[in-house]
């Protein structure tokens, strides 16, 4: 790559700020030029349900870089600037406007964002989503001592911002249509030891609860969600967490396949070799999952495939085949997960799931596929690094939280 | 305002000066330094963020908490002094603390 070459990244988030450091710390000599919808330059969404919501981190701690990173690096920030379309003959983005910028190589992070469901009331004032930096702001305003938040889905986000809002002094009630929390992407254990624990700090917790739609007040300000077996919660606010979607479209209408995501290879290019896709945005084979294709939406997945893309961009070593991780912060409870279950056929519990401490491992044959952890840092390392290693275990020893993880090898 | 220098792993040091309560890590990200990746921005959860502390400011720090000493069990390059950065929270006590990052591993995870 030359100094008259031009890059441009679109999304000014977490995959789209970690690929314009990274390719000008592996020495990309040209111009780049990163676009993003949002007014802020790229920040991390992680704390934006948990310590950024509760009050104990501030703005300056969610930045990815201090603001005159990118200057100095010479990296051109355009922000509050969306891209309307690509033209993939003439290499050039269209801003709306009407601008156009032409482009070398084209890097879409455009990430995702909530899913909407179609809800009486869901346009209410107090009811909200969460994804950005907005959005938590506006969420803030609505957590407070006192108030009851509802919680509508009971994934990550909704737990996380059910625990900020009872550190804050409020009171939240999660609704969840599956008969547990966390159904589509957590253990039954782990489930069942999450609901335990945020009920035991005053969460309120309802599964197989369908919401038919949400009550407003005289002002126009949500006071309660009605459920469809005619129950009726109250409440002061309520978030719509109920998963997300990849913000796809640019590439869709561009032409590149698009299957739940945008389809790149191992080095997150599409199948145009000028543009690549990386971060939530993207459908991603996974070398140690038989190169089955994932889209996977975490902070991990979105520093490595910047890394992929930056190797391939300038012409270095491809880096090695990544166990995808994920964390999560739940009052004073740490989650972490490797790896994937598809195609386990058992699973083991090691450590005491009413202790607090404990690990659950998804095996096929004797290989761990995968592994969620609860505030146990030495299982989940040594569980990723099986994984990577492809070790195989004795699962009477894996059981035994008596034997040291180093021993657990068959 | 307190001092901290990073001494990175090709050893050029650098001093910055942050506010009391700022981590480690921190003052690392909001100052660019080089090595400090803290993949996770400071939740305990990935150690990206691993330091060598200059053993003469051991005593002086927060003791460790066991998820710290979890994460660090499983990092080859351990030492005695090595901690998490964003454990460590500045204060006046901390000022002129000195550390020494290390270079960017390549993936511990998977075998040649
Ligand atoms: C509340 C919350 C908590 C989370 N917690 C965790 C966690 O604990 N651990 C974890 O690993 N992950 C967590 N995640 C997920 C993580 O934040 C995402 O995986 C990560 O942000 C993905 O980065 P990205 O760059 O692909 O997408 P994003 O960060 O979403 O960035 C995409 C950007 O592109 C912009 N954009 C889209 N289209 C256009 C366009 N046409 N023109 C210009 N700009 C455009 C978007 O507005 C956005 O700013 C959390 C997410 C949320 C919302």
């Amino acid at each position: 790559m030359s100094e008259s070459q031009r890059i441009i990244v679109v999304g000014a988030g977490h995959a789209g700020g970690t690929v314009v450091a990274q390719l000008r710390q592996a020495g990309f000599p040209g111009e780049i030029i990163l676009f993003g919808d949002e007014p802020f330059a790229p920040y991390q969404r992680p704390p934006l349900s948990k310590a950024y919501l509760a009050g104990k981190e501030g703005v300056e701690e969610l930045k990815l870089r201090p603001d005159a990173f990118y200057e100095n690096k010479g990296i051109t920030l355009r922000l509050a600037v969306t891209v309307e379309a690509i033209d993939r003959e003439k290499k050039l983005i269209r801003l709306k406007g009407g601008e156009e910028v032409s482009y070398d190589i084209l890097i879409l992070a455009t990430g995702s964002r909530p899913r909407r469901i179609n809800l009486p009331g869901i346009a209410l004032k107090g009811v909200y989503e969460l994804r950005t930096l907005a959005d938590a702001d506006g969420l803030k305003s609505a957590i407070q001592p006192g108030k009851r938040i509802a919680l509508i889905g009971g994934g990550y986000i909704g737990l996380e911002v059910a625990a900020s809002a009872v550190i804050l002094g409020g009171t939240a009630v999660v609704i969840e249509s599956q008969p547990r929390v966390l159904a589509r992407v957590a253990s039954a254990p782990l489930s069942e030891y999450l609901e335990g624990y945020h009920r035991s700090k005053g969460v309120e917790i309802l599964t197989n609860s369908q919401v038919q739609g949400l009550e407003a007040g005289k002002d126009g300000q949500v006071i309660g969600v009605k459920l469809t077996d005619g129950r009726y919660i109250p409440c002061d606010a309520a978030v719509v967490c109920v998963g997300g979607v990849t913000s796809d479209e640019l590439a869709r209408a561009a032409g590149l396949s698009c299957d739940g995501g945008v389809v790149v290879d191992i080095d997150a290019r599409t199948a145009d070799p000028a543009i690549f896709a990386i971060g939530d945005v993207t459908l991603r084979p996974l070398p140690l999952y038989d190169n089955q294709m994932f889209n996977l939406v975490s902070v991990p997945n979105a520093l490595e495939q910047a890394k992929q893309a930056t190797a391939a961009i300038l012409g270095k070593p491809r880096p090695k085949p990544e166990v995808p991780w994920f964390w999560s912060h739940q009052f004073d409870v740490s989650l972490q997960i490797a790896g994937l279950p598809l195609g386990a056929d058992d699973i083991v519990v090691r450590g005491d799931t009413s202790g607090g401490e404990f690990a659950v491992f998804y095996l096929k044959d004797a290989r761990i596929l995968a592994v969620e952890t609860v505030n146990t840092p030495v299982e989940f390392m040594a569980g990723k690094q099986m994984i990577a290693r492809k070790t195989l275990v004795s699962r009477e020893r894996l059981r035994d939280p008596a034997v040291e993880m180093m021993d657990v090898a068959a | 305002m307190v001092k901290v220098t990073y001494i990175d792993s090709s050893g050029v040091s650098r001093t910055i000066e942050v506010a009391p309560g700022v981590s480690v890590m921190q003052g690392a990200k909001q100052n660019d330094i080089p090595e400090i990746t803290a993949d996770c921005g400071g939740l305990r959860t990935c150690s990206s963020c691993h330091v060598y502390v200059d053993p003469q400011w051991m005593d002086k720090l927060q003791p460790m908490h066991k998820i710290e000493n979890g994460l660090l069990a499983f990092k080859e390059t351990r030492q005695p002094n090595s901690r998490l950065s964003c454990q460590i929270l500045m204060t006046e006590d901390l000022d002129g603390l000195v550390v020494r990052t290390l270079p960017p591993e390549p993936d511990e995870d998977a075998n040649d």
